[in-house]
């Protein structure tokens, strides 16, 4: 018996990088702006996505990837609002995969201008797998503190937004805003943060905005 | 944890490297993670052990190697390693930081027998 050793330097996760690769190179040539939202379950990312439906509808297409472990509840509440909405039931994987939005690529409407992919809620394992999307959007809602940037950078460091959720209840919630943002800006200062409140409607407009400005930097890029 | 996931995905490569070199067996398995990557070690090593079973790496010890978090200073060209995720040269204060290493997760080298 003869013991061999070989190198490999092969990624983990360069399956679903390569995937993600191609789903973003589609999405490019189609000028469809995709985003990926990450957030711990209760942090308000279908509630954003309602609020932002509500702006963006009546002069944009939207449509929306919802993905949980179970149920199709938020892919029928994003349906009232009457956007497009697709569920992707994991049945117990905490986050969601390239290859589980590949397989949804063919409903996708060429003529979008916005999806939005709302992740598993689950602030640790969605940060490891790239969708494909342009822009991570990474949400904290005020009742889940202002330290969990530190707790769990991964999912700070790879997002490029920050969208600090239910600011309306600061107080009584206990929550430093300064704080927060300035411990999200010390482990990416990159992020752009955005503070927001979807039962009072504060913030969303700034968001949107951004989004459409986005929106438009791509198309011009891709022309 | 996800960590079951990239060990399914470490799978995948193991299997296919191994016919690939028409090997009888994986001895040790070697991967790099940084702190970066967002998995915990231990994590990968009880769901490598789960997995292992009944497959071709099935008596496999898996090494870990932690790759520290190093940044490299844009501005005044410190290098500096980061494990308290502050993302600010502790030599000059700026933020234009570029990551040297620490995202790592990758199988760097398996050992088989042929």
């Amino acid at each position: 018996m003869k013991k061999k050793e070989i190198l490999v330097l092969e990624e983990l996760l360069g399956s679903n990088k390569k995937i993600a690769s191609e789903i973003r190179k589609k999405l490019t040539e189609k000028g469809i702006l995709t985003f990926n939202l990450l957030g711990s379950p209760g942090a308000g990312k279908t509630t954003l996505l309602e609020r932002i439906a509500e702006r963006l509808k009546s002069n944009y297409k939207m449509a929306v990837i919802e993905g949980d472990i179970e149920t199709e509840r938020d892919a029928e509440r994003i349906r009232a609002k009457g956007i497009p909405a697709w569920q992707i039931i994991t049945g117990g994987a905490c986050h969601l995969e390239a290859k589980m939005v590949g397989k949804l690529f063919s409903k996708i409407p060429s003529d979008l201008d916005f999806l939005f992919i709302e992740n598993v809620g689950n602030l640790v394992c969605p940060a490891s797998y790239d969708l494909g999307e342009h822009i991570r959007c990474v949400l904290l809602s005020s009742p889940e503190g202002d330290d969990k940037p530190k707790k769990y950078p991964k999912a700070f460091t790879t997002s490029d937004c920050l969208i600090i959720t239910k600011i309306d209840l600061v107080p009584p919630v206990p929550f430093n805003i300064e704080l927060a943002q300035k411990e999200a800006l010390e482990i990416n200062p990159q992020l752009k943060i955005f503070i927001t409140s979807a039962l009072k409607g504060s913030g969303i407009k700034e968001l949107v905005d951004f989004f459409i400005l986005s929106l438009h930097t791509l198309r011009q890029h891709h022309a | 944890m996800h960590e079951l996931s990239i060990i399914a995905n470490l799978f995948e490569i193991l299997e296919e490297k191994a016919k690939e070199k028409k090997a009888k067996k994986i001895v040790s398995v070697k991967l790099k993670v940084g702190k970066l990557s967002g998995v915990v070690p231990e994590f990968l090593i009880t769901a490598f052990d789960i997995y292992k079973k009944d497959t071709i790496a099935s008596d496999a010890k898996l090494e870990i190697e932690e790759v520290p978090i190093k940044i490299y200073c844009q501005k005044c060209k410190a290098e500096m390693i980061k494990d308290d995720f502050v993302f600010i040269c502790s030599e000059c204060g700026s933020r234009e930081l570029k990551t040297l290493s620490g995202t790592e997760l990758f199988l760097e080298k398996m050992e088989l027998e042929v």
